[in-house]
């Protein structure tokens, strides 16, 4: 009975017991489900903002797209530089699971250059691990059959078609266009790297880097929904690319390769310029090479054969290349004799076949031996005679040499729509004293008078000289953009661009010297009578110049010999130039040339001119 | 008229109202409770479908486990407590040899096996356990007399601790720690002194931090790691980071259902199992995650009911333990989804896809009806 009083009272004691202990329970997770609710109520209201705007970061992406570079075509609307689609080999490292083994394993099927390797470890480092990373660019046809059969095995390495430039015409072109290649760490910190996100490549030279802003056109975007691994699931929205604009150059293409093929492989430079409006109808650079090599990337080998070629295929003559004026200059000195009234028409001087200063033991030489007689001024440019322009240049002093030159345009850049162009030299005795630390000397003028001094000037600078003879002083920046269109805009065309003109206080001293000029091919006894040939059906007037090679008038000391060209070594032979215009009354064409290491300087303008009057209308 | 007629009498009238709770009643179904378990398990459904979005067949399993739970619930509903306080001693040892066995055979296998192939369902002897404890200890309390005497506190420490420590040793510490909390909770309506109770509570509390702060960084990732095997240690701050921002961007209605970025773009880690609520919250914002709760909490607030409406230590005690341990488990999960515990790998009971463990809820909530629906048999 004891007993099971005390169970029972212990029980009720028990029920108690147990019964606060809920309460006391009950009590705590009553303040744990506030602190819970409390902890929702933070995140999903007071920071609310906070997390959409980080769950957004983590799903939404804007993907930049890649506009379409703008063509490149000639005056007559020939395309010259277009996009062609590649196939390249991609590969996305966070999809692949062993990668050195799967690069081992697609080499078996693609071969994969060392600098394609090197190219591939490179960007692998630089790119986030779900970004494609082109492997092979440009897969040839076996290529890609070759993979196709084989692509269940690579997951992870796909093949993309992406646009590339192509330049139909090669290397006839790359001195005017210049080409692509990839943007490289320098380029990147000069453009605006938003709307070169999406760009792989960028314009390196000639038109396409002139005009790299024109012809890139504007980035687009794309709104993507990004998953976790980063991978696009869904293009929400987009802004399309701006396509870069159609540019039309002056460049006539089918003068550009008559132009070419007349130097016949040697190392020269040919400039034809319409002399009314200052467009560029040809630039040619000899010898050039294929802008192709450098858009998809050129292997270092190639890139070292170009560079060390003795020829020079890298270097623009047309802009860069400087050459004496030789007796090209004469008719410019000449037109400033006349204008100055140093000389007239019928100044005469008797030519020996060499001239001396007075109280001086130096003796110039006439390239003529046994020189020219007695020779007025349009005969001294007709024949090219030293003598006479040693006596001229004396007369009128290195001060107004240069005033003449200056005005035509040499010593300056021309301003051409390309980069890189070289000024030259015009040569003074200010000049001299900054560069060489030495003064003048009375010789030094006189080697100027028949263009072998210290002058130097660009093919460009000759054909813009020689353009502005044409049109008797009025002057014209050189170009390349004869129109530029926008997509889904009419062609807007440039105007030419007016210089101060040269103007001569007797308008009659331009015919003097251009008549002159015509003798030069036309008479028996001009320079170029010979070369140019019979039976061309236009006026032109022209001038021949020879450049001595820099070595040869070192050992010659001065002293001219009489040389026989086949006798000394191809790469010491004079350079010769020739500058003419045509028609001589409403000239169409103006062109210079210059043919390194070779007289062929006149056959190539021949073959220009007969091909350009005889496509132009009369 | 002792206490315990008092509340049978104050029980008794609201069940003698409604014509259906006498067929419930004939089924021992508890209709509060089934229809909070039937609305939660449906609203986890619906969550789990827009999480396993892209797998129909995860959505379909779960269905099978939940309908096969729901009945192993009703079969264990129609047992009686009486039955259950007889088998309480030798379920528990049963569990503490199958838990031996699954060591051997891991031993064998030269690896951690945790559960014997049932087919749907893997048998794992810890998840017994979580039941068997309770109701051993339950059992031993209302044998003897309570308060509990330090003679009954350490048998009840031996009679937890040898389980817990060979659930540890599988390895399987998270587990483990649930097995001590239940038994624990049975201490706790027991009547372990408060002073123990804070004593212990208060040094586990201040000592953690310290400890932790004493260990080396690559301790402290072997500590997790230890907790959590499949847990790779450079994720951890990124999927406690994911859910934030999924419950978070989920905002007062959320984004909609299967509107998800978070989840939907996998972005969210775990998200079938262990991170589901995050799925509540992006998907249902505050709104469905209150919901969420209040499901959760009717369940735990009826079983602490049966607890006091019981009519014995041995059933008061596993009843009060039995609720407890639920509302710890899915407290402990949401509380780890939403930034404010520490993250350990459990899941969100009957919401995280996957099997064992719903069977032992179901299997717990089954021994809750029967407490509840068995009650006035014995009395009339």
């Amino acid at each position: 009975m004891q007993r099971k009083r005390i169970a029972i009272k212990n029980h009720l004691e028990e029920i108690r017991l147990i019964n606060n202990r809920v309460i006391v329970a009950l009590a705590i997770i009553g303040c744990l489900i506030i602190l819970l609710l409390a902890r929702l109520f933070y995140l999903q209201l007071i920071q609310h903002d906070v997390y959409t705007t980080l769950s957004k970061k983590n799903w939404l992406d804007l993907v930049p797209v890649e506009p379409t570079r703008g063509l490149i075509y000639d005056r007559n609307g020939i395309l010259l530089a277009d996009n062609i689609p590649v196939f390249s080999l991609d590969v996305i490292p966070y999809k692949i699971q062993n990668l050195p083994q799967t690069l081992i394993n697609i080499q078996k099927i693609i071969p994969l250059s060392e600098t394609e390797l090197t190219q591939f470890h490179k960007q692998l480092k630089e790119h986030r691990r779900f970004e494609e990373i082109p492997l092979k660019l440009r897969l040839t046809e076996t290529d890609l059959a070759r993979f196709a059969e084989n692509q269940y095995r690579f997951p992870g390495v796909i093949v993309k078609a992406r646009p590339i430039r192509f330049y139909p015409y090669g290397q006839t072109l790359t001195p005017v266009l210049g080409y692509m290649g990839r943007i490289n760490t320098q380029e990147l910190n000069e453009i605006d790297p938003a709307n070169y996100s999406a760009s792989n490549y960028i314009g390196k030279l000639g038109i396409e880097k002139y005009y790299e802003e024109e012809l890139h056109g504007k980035v687009g975007y794309q709104q993507v929904e990004n998953d976790a691994s980063g991978e696009a699931t869904r293009v929400l929205s987009q802004i399309r690319p701006t396509p870069g604009e159609a540019l039309h150059l002056t460049v006539d293409i089918n003068l550009q390769r008559i132009a070419e093929q007349a130097l016949e492989n040697h190392r020269g430079a040919v400039i034809a310029i319409q002399p009314s409006t200052g467009q560029i109808l040809a630039m040619v650079s000899a010898p050039s090479y294929d802008p192709n090599l450098f858009v998809a990337g050129i292997s270092n080998e190639a890139y070292q054969l170009l560079q060390k070629s003795p020829d020079r295929p890298l270097y623009n003559r047309a802009i860069r290349g400087l050459y004496p004026l030789a007796s090209t200059i004469k008719p410019y000195i000449a037109l400033q004799a006349l204008n100055t009234h140093t000389a007239s028409i019928d100044s005469t001087v008797f030519d020996p076949g060499w001239y001396r200063l007075r109280n001086s033991s130096r003796v110039f030489h006439d390239k003529k031996h046994d020189g020219h007689g007695m020779v007025n001024l349009p005969r001294a440019v007709t024949v090219s005679c030293d003598t006479y322009f040693y006596d001229l240049a004396n007369k009128l002093g290195i001060k107004q040499i240069d005033n003449v030159l200056t005005q035509f345009g040499f010593g300056e850049l021309t301003g051409i729509d390309v980069n890189d162009e070289l000024p030259g030299i015009v040569a003074s005795p200010e000049w001299k004293r900054r560069f060489k630390g030495v003064s003048w000397y009375p010789g030094d003028t006189l080697s100027s008078g028949i263009g072998q001094g210290f002058m130097q000037a660009t093919p460009l600078q000759l054909a813009v000289a020689i353009s502005t003879m044409a049109n008797r002083g009025i002057r014209f920046a050189p170009y390349f953009l004869l129109s530029e269109q926008q997509p889904g805009q009419p062609l807007s065309t440039q105007s030419p661009v007016s210089l101060n003109p040269v103007v001569l206080s007797d308008h009659n001293a331009w015919d003097t010297i251009i008549h002159a000029m015509q003798n030069v091919v036309s008479s028996p006894e001009g320079t170029a009578y010979r070369r140019f040939g019979q039976n061309f059906s236009y006026t032109v007037a022209g001038k021949t110049g020879t450049a001595q090679v820099y070595s040869i008038r070192q050992n010659a000391n001065g002293e001219q010999q009489n040389r026989e060209d086949n006798q000394i070594p191809e790469r010491l032979r004079d350079h010769s130039l020739f500058v003419a215009f045509a028609p001589v009354d409403h000239p169409k064409i103006a062109i210079a040339v210059i043919v390194e290491n070779s007289t062929l300087a006149v056959n190539v303008a021949r073959k220009v001119l007969d091909y350009y009057l005889g496509t132009q209308p009369a | 008229m002792n206490l315990i007629e008092l509340i049978q009498h104050k029980i008794k009238k609201p069940e003698n109202r409604m014509a259906y709770h006498t067929f419930f009643q004939a089924i021992h179904i508890d209709v509060v409770l089934f229809f909070s378990i039937i609305l939660l398990v449906l609203f986890g459904l619906v969550i789990l479908d827009s999480a396993a979005n892209e797998n129909l067949s995860i959505l379909e399993k779960q269905m099978l486990h939940m309908s096969v739970a729901l009945f192993v619930m009703f079969l264990f509903a129609q047992i009686t407590p009486s039955t259950y306080q007889r088998w309480s001693p030798w379920i528990y040892l049963a569990g503490v040899i199958f838990l031996i066995a699954v060591q051997i055979a891991g031993h064998i296998n030269k690896g951690g096996q945790r559960w014997l192939n049932l087919g749907l369902f893997h048998f794992q002897p810890s998840e017994v356990m979580k039941l068997a404890i309770p109701m051993l200890l339950a059992w031993y309390f209302h044998r003897i007399h309570l308060p509990i005497t330090t003679r009954s506190l350490v048998i009840a420490s031996l009679l937890i601790s040898i389980p817990a420590f060979l659930t540890a040793k599988q390895p399987d510490l998270g587990t483990a720690i649930l097995l001590i909390a239940a038994g624990g909770s049975v201490l706790l309506f027991a009547g372990l002194s408060w002073r123990l109770v804070l004593g212990f509570g208060t040094l586990l509390t201040v000592s953690a931090p310290i400890l932790w702060h004493f260990l080396h960084e690559y301790q402290r990732q072997r500590v997790l790691t230890f907790l959590n095997p499949g847990r790779d240690p450079l994720d951890s701050g990124y999927h406690i980071i994911q859910s934030k921002i999924a419950i978070g961007s989920g905002g007062f209605f959320g984004k909609g259902w299967l509107n998800g970025t978070q989840s939907h773009l996998h972005f969210l880690p775990e998200h079938t199992t262990d991170f589901i609520f995050a799925v509540c919250g992006e998907e249902f914002g505050l709104v469905g995650s209150v919901i969420l709760i209040t499901l959760f909490m009717a369940i735990v607030l009826r079983g602490f009911y049966i607890a006091i409406n019981a009519q014995d230590t041995y059933t008061r005690l596993l009843a009060g333990s039995i609720s407890l341990t639920f509302f710890m488990s899915f407290f402990i999960n949401i509380g780890m989804v939403t930034g404010i515990l520490p993250v350990v790998g459990l899941p969100l009971p009957l919401v995280s896809y996957g099997g064992s463990s719903m069977l032992t809820i179901m299997v717990s909530f089954g021994i809750l009806m029967s407490i509840q629906t068995h009650r006035k048999l014995l009395t009339t």
